[in-house]
């Protein structure tokens, strides 16, 4: 009998190559993605005089710089063009596959991975971006690594890793109507803290979490960095399986039973321990906006702007003051009050399928007062909206249907929000000048969003979707 | 790349939480070849005002604040982003060491592969150090010491595989290499038992899922 172990434990278990005397562990890669910003990793492999030791689980995707705008004409910003020909090109040195500018299948790589089948239960996955952490709705153990760190992957298809603590977020009870997982995640930052889980690798479970679909979990896990977590991580179910089923990189036939046998395993024992636990009540949780320059600076929106005077500390008195300072708001005004210059639908954290039926779902036969941007989260999401024809409610809302990318998530392709603006987003990170030099961020759902939009200001879009759903 | 044990320099306060990555390195900066060099984009939004000056107010900006190689800030210092540029622009901008009472993991990771120590000291102390910048302090990674003026001395933590690999300057890459067999039995028992983990179809089929 071996002990009682965590879904985590189970998956580290299966991926350490060896343990060192210092407590550190050797750990094989199962997926590894590549984009145009891992050129860093490139140049130092390169410098090595070495090359790719697995190009058949290394995986390129052109996601940050990608131009949303007329694509045909080929990218204008020399220096964003150098970056998509270096992935091109290190794809082509190396033998990867690559999913390009020019195919169908781009789009970011947190939403191409999980879409091709190439993200499965029980997998380890890196990427030298953050928002890894999405690819652990199915099951996996997938997290975000640096530059020096890719390019030990890319040489060697390992990691050395210590482990994390065991953190377990259960949510239990049902989401209200126009309450989404986005909300669930800025509920626990704004309680824990942007480090508030600093360390720890987090399992989702409970009702609300199960009763989730799979593109619901994908924003959760996504957002698990933003709470300082190394990875979250949803165990594997019916739901997942029926996502995955016949996708183009799952297994299939022989392979599918196989797979899927393994995979009825992944899950924590009845008895296992975790390190820390938090229980959350879904019924609870209202639509959340964010008012600052961190994730944790979240509230419902039926709340009203913190106030510096009324700090735990000097310290956080601070960063609060900094917080609006920059944000352009005063402490005590309703939420609800704040206007908006713009609204941006996208992003690995809010851009799949499903976010995008939401926000048309407020936005249909409405105008937004505002303009905005919307960049499906992958080009195959694309062409699914448009055949659904949510492109047209956006654009006869008022709204740009652009093409895939990052795009004003990170601001890196052009696409930004001007310094001094107001910008209500789907993205994962309201930094100052994430967006932007200057630009300020308010994180919300996509139907809160799509709310904003038509009413030029932070809105509960709860009184909006009355009747629509 | 050499390791090190004992470190001497200005250090500076820098009393914000959360400077996230986004900070240290805006994104519009990473295009850059690393061979241009990083330092003058460290902090650039903050240390810059929107006309593109200097802002005196700001605290790095400070001439005593020049020549530092040691930056104390506040908790969750380079949370966000897995950005290695970050790093890249503090190493770049001559600093060897941050002192913070909390970290973002992945930063804390970059800065240890770049020699770049991210010394975790209480939120007391933390607060102690920023009211006496800036000023010269001494490191020493053997001890887990921070010494400076007027008999100054605070414990800090580091993971201890980090503190073996700053000390004795490790590469990654190297270490592993030890390994190759090891890995490589294993790479071959985990495709036998389970080759489905390779996916096998070919990249230029249909997208259309089936």
């Amino acid at each position: 009998m071996s002990a009682p172990t965590t879904l985590f434990d189970k998956i580290w278990n299966e991926h350490e190559i060896h343990r060192g005397d210092d407590g550190s562990s050797l750990l094989w890669v199962d997926r590894h993605f590549v984009h145009e910003g891992s050129h860093h990793a490139f140049g130092k492999i390169a410098e090595r005089g070495q090359g790719v030791a697995e190009p058949g689980l290394t995986f390129g995707v052109a996601d940050h710089y990608v131009p949303t705008r007329a694509r045909q004409v080929g990218i204008a910003d020399p220096a964003v063009a150098r970056m998509v020909d270096t992935l091109d090109r290190n794809a082509a040195t190396h033998g990867f596959r690559l999913f390009g500018l020019d195919d169908p299948r781009q789009g970011i790589v947190h939403v191409v991975g999980p879409e091709q089948g190439l993200t499965l239960p029980g997998l380890l996955v890196t990427c030298g971006d953050s928002h890894t952490s999405t690819h652990g709705a199915f099951g996996a153990f997938a997290f975000g690594i640096g530059a020096t760190e890719v390019a030990h992957v890319l040489a060697t298809q390992t990691i050395w890793q210590k482990k994390p603590r065991r953190m377990r977020i259960i949510i239990d009870g049902a989401l209200g109507v126009g309450v989404a997982a986005k909300d669930l995640a800025l509920n626990w930052i704004a309680k824990l803290g942007a480090d508030g889980a600093r360390g720890c690798a987090i399992e989702y479970a409970g009702s609300a979490v199960r009763a989730l679909s799979m593109e619901g979990r994908m924003t959760l896990c996504n957002l698990s960095i933003e709470g300082g977590a190394r990875c979250g991580m949803v165990a594997p179910d019916e739901t997942t399986l029926s996502y995955l089923e016949g996708r183009p990189f799952a297994p299939s036939g022989e392979h599918w039973e196989q797979a899927v046998a393994r995979w009825s395993g992944l899950v924590s024992d009845p008895d296992a321990g975790f390190d820390r636990e938090v229980v959350l009540h879904a019924d609870e949780i209202a639509p959340i906006v964010t008012w600052g320059t961190s994730p944790e600076d979240a509230l419902p929106i039926t709340a009203s702007l913190p106030d510096p005077e009324r700090a735990g500390s000097e310290a956080q008195a601070t960063r609060i003051r900094d917080a609006l300072a920059y944000m352009g708001l005063q402490p005590g005004r309703p939420l609800e009050s704040i206007a908006v210059d713009q609204v941006f639908i996208g992003s690995c954290t809010n851009a799949r399928i499903e976010d995008l039926r939401a926000a048309a779902a407020v936005l249909a036969g409405r105008k937004a007062r505002v303009p905005g941007l919307v960049s499906p989260g992958s080009s195959l999401v694309k062409i699914q909206a448009e055949q659904e024809g949510l492109d047209r409610i956006f654009v006869e809302a008022g709204l740009e249907w652009v093409a895939s990318g990052c795009s004003m998530c990170v601001g890196m392709n052009g696409d930004i929000v001007a310094p001094g603006k107001r910008c209500a987003s789907t993205t994962n990170r309201n930094f100052r000048g994430r967006q932007g030099p200057g630009s300020r961020t308010h994180l919300m759902s996509p139907s809160m969003v799509a709310a904003a939009a038509v009413t030029g200001h932070l809105t509960d879009a709860r009184a909006l979707l009355a009747g629509r759903l | 790349m050499a390791g090190w044990t004992h470190f001497q320099g200005l250090a500076a306060g820098l009393p914000v939480e959360n400077i996230d990555t986004d900070q240290l390195i805006p994104a519009r900066f990473m295009s850059a070849p690393r061979s241009a060099g990083y330092g003058g984009f460290l902090l650039h939004d903050l240390r810059h005002g929107p006309d593109g000056g200097l802002r005196p107010d700001f605290p790095l900006n400070s001439p005593e604040a020049q020549g530092a190689s040691i930056l104390v800030a506040r908790r969750n210092f380079g949370g966000g982003s897995s950005r290695e540029a970050a790093v890249y622009a503090l190493v770049d901008a001559g600093f060897r060491a941050v002192i913070a009472p909390s970290y973002g993991d992945i930063f804390a990771g970059n800065a240890v592969n770049n020699r770049l120590l991210p010394a975790r000291v209480s939120e007391e102390d933390a607060e102690r150090l920023l009211g006496a910048m800036p000023a010269v302090l001494s490191i020493d990674l053997e001890a887990l010491a921070i010494t400076g003026p007027g008999g100054l001395r605070i414990g800090f933590a580091l993971d201890p595989v980090w503190r073996l690999k700053l000390i004795n300057g490790w590469d990654d890459i190297d270490l592993t290499r030890s390994h190759a067999a090891r890995i490589a039995d294993f790479a071959q028992s985990r495709r036998a038992t389970q080759p489905w983990l390779w996916p096998s179809r070919d990249p230029t089929s249909s997208p259309e899922s089936g």
